[in-house]
C-alpha cells in the first residue's frame, strides 16, 4: 500500500504532498497542510462542514480521496481572503447573527457563495432548499438563510442600478 | 471513522480499467457513495480503479435521435443542461434534486446506476426514459436495456469484469409529456417512493415505481393508469410485497403525484 506523490494547488500556492490512498482530501488539508478551517462531521458528505472548493465548484472533502484530487485547485475557507461575495457574506453572518460556535460556518459561507453566484435570482424558499445539504446545531438557520438573501438580494439591487444608469 | 488501506490505480484506457476490475479492483468513480462505505469500512476494497481520468469518461454526444453520456458525467454537469431539448430539461429536473449540489459536482451518473441504490433517482429514472446501458468488458461493449439494468438491491446486470461506460437515451420531442414524484423527509435525501411517467404522443405510455426496497418496477404500459390513477395505483401497489401501510400509501400517492405531473 505505497504512498503516492501529489500535486495540488491549495489557496493560490502549489503543494507536493506524499499521501496514502486511503487519506481523504479533508484529512490532508487538516493534518499536513495545517488549514484546520476545513472541519470535519460526519465524514459521509451528510453535514456539509467539510464542503471546499475543488477546480471551483463546491465539494465535500470528507469523501474525496487525495489521490484521485492530484492536479486539482482546491480553495479552502482560509483561501477567500477579499473575495467580494465572501466578504459580503462575512459581514452578513455577524450582522444577523447567523454562526455561534462556528463549527458549520466554513461550510456554510462555500455553499453560500456558491449559492449567491450561481443562483443570483433565488429567493427564500430555493437558498433554503440549496443550503438544506449544510446542517448546524447552534442557530435554527433563520440567520443564515437571512443573510444568504440579504447578499442575494443586494447585489440585485446593485445590478439594476448599474443597468438603469 | 478512517477507511481500511487500499492500493490506488489510476487506469489511463477502458482495457486497463478492466483488467483492473477482473483483478478484483473495485472502480471509483464520484466517490459519493463509496466514500461513505470506505469511511464506515462497510467497504474493504483491496484496490481502488479511478475511473475519473478515462478517455471520454464524462460529457454528451448527441448521434441521430439518441443521446449518449458518459458514465463519468456528474449530476451537477446534468443539472445545469449538458444534454439538449426537452430531455435535458427532464433530466435537469431531476438532477437538481439529487443530493446537495456538493455532492453531485463529483457524483456520477454511471456510478450511480452501478451502485444500484434502490432509493436513488438515476435508478427510478432512466428505465422509464428507456435507452441502454453501454457495458465494458474484456470483450467490448455490450448494451443492455436501461429497464432491467438494475436488478436487485445494489445488484445490477453487469457481468464480473465489466465496468458501466455510458449510457444511451433516445432524444424526446417537445410534445413529451413527464412526470416524477418522490417523497423525501428532508431535501436530499433519499426517497422512500419514487414514481415516473413518461407520456410521448403517439407511443405507449410508461411508467416506474421506485424506492421500495427491491429493484425498480417498470410499467410498460402506463395507459390505464392514466385512466383512471387512483384505482390502478392501488392495484399496482398491492402487486409490491412487503410494504408497511404508510409505504403502500405514499407508493400510491408517487403514482398518483406522477400522472398529474404528466398531465399538467
Ligand atoms: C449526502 C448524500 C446524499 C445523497 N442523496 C442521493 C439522492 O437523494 N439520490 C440519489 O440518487 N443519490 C444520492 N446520493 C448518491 C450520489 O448520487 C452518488 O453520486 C451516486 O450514488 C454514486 O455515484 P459516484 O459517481 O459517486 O460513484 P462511486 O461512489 O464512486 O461508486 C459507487 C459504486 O458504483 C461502482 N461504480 C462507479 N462507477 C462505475 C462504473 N462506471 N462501472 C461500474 N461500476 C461503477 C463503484 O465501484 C461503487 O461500488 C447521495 C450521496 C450523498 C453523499
Ligand atoms: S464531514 Fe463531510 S459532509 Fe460531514
Ligand atoms: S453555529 Fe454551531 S453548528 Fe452552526
Amino acid at each position: 500500500m505505497s504512498r503516492i506523490d501529489i500535486t495540488l494547488t491549495v489557496n493560490g500556492e502549489p503543494r507536493e504532498l506524499k499521501v496514502e490512498p486511503r487519506d481523504q482530501l479533508a484529512d490532508v488539508l487538516r493534518g499536513p497542510l495545517m488549514l484546520t478551517g476545513t472541519h470535519v462531521g460526519c465524514e459521509h458528505g451528510v453535514c456539509g462542514a467539510c464542503t471546499i472548493e475543488i477546480d471551483g465548484a463546491p465539494a465535500r472533502s470528507c469523501i474525496a480521496h487525495a489521490g484521485s484530487c492530484d492536479g486539482a485547485t482546491i480553495r479552502t475557507i482560509e483561501g477567500f481572503g477579499d473575495d467580494e461575495i465572501m466578504r459580503a457574506l462575512r459581514e452578513a453572518f455577524t450582522r444577523e447573527h447567523a454562526l455561534q460556535c462556528g463549527y458549520c460556518t466554513p461550510g456554510m459561507l462555500v455553499v453560500g457563495r456558491d449559492v449567491v453566484r450561481r443562483l443570483p435570482d433565488a429567493d427564500e424558499a430555493r437558498v433554503r432548499e440549496e443550503m438544506s445539504g449544510n446542517l448546524c446545531r447552534c442557530t435554527g438557520y433563520r440567520g443564515i438563510v437571512r443573510a444568504i438573501v440579504s447578499v442575494i438580494v443586494a447585489r440585485r439591487h446593485a445590478r439594476r442600478e448599474g443597468a438603469c444608469r | 471513522m478512517k477507511p481500511s488501506r487500499f492500493s490506488y490505480k489510476r487506469p489511463a484506457s477502458w482495457d486497463d480499467a478492466v483488467k483492473l476490475v477482473l483483478a478484483g479492483a473495485r472502480p471509483g468513480a464520484g466517490t459519493q457513495s463509496l466514500g461513505p462505505m470506505l469511511n464506515l469500512r462497510l467497504a474493504r476494497p483491496d484496490t481502488i480503479a479511478d475511473l475519473r481520468h478515462l478517455p471520454d469518461y464524462a460529457g454528451v454526444s448527441v448521434r441521430g435521435d439518441t443521446v449518449r453520456i458518459g458514465a463519468g458525467t456528474t449530476h451537477a454537469a446534468l443539472e445545469d443542461g449538458v444534454v439538449p431539448g426537452r430531455l435535458g430539461q427532464i433530466m435537469a429536473s431531476v438532477a437538481r434534486r439529487i443530493a446537495y449540489r456538493p455532492v453531485r459536482t463529483r457524483g456520477t451518473i454511471g456510478g450511480s446506476l452501478a451502485h444500484a441504490d434502490p432509493a436513488a433517482d438515476w435508478v427510478a429514472v432512466l428505465p422509464a426514459l428507456g435507452g441502454v446501458a453501454v457495458a465494458f468488458g474484456a470483450a467490448g461493449e455490450r448494451r443492455l436495456p436501461l429497464a432491467n439494468f438494475v436488478t436487485g438491491i445494489f445488484e445490477t446486470a453487469l457481468a464480473p469484469g465489466e465496468v458501466l461506460r455510458a449510457v444511451e437515451v433516445p432524444m424526446l420531442r417537445d410534445a413529451a409529456r413527464w412526470g416524477h414524484w418522490k417523497f423525501c423527509r428532508k431535501i436530499g435525501e433519499f426517497s422512500k417512493a419514487t414514481a415516473c411517467l413518461l407520456d410521448v404522443p403517439g407511443a405507449r405510455p410508461r411508467a416506474v415505481l421506485a424506492a421500495l426496497d427491491g429493484p425498480p418496477m417498470v410499467i410498460d404500459d402506463a395507459a390505464a393508469l392514466l385512466a383512471d390513477p387512483t384505482g390502478e395505483a392501488r392495484r399496482i401497489v398491492a402487486g409490491c410485497p412487503g410494504l408497511s401501510p404508510w409505504r403502500q400509501a405514499i407508493a400510491e400517492a408517487a403514482l398518483r403525484h406522477a400522472v398529474q405531473g404528466a398531465r399538467a
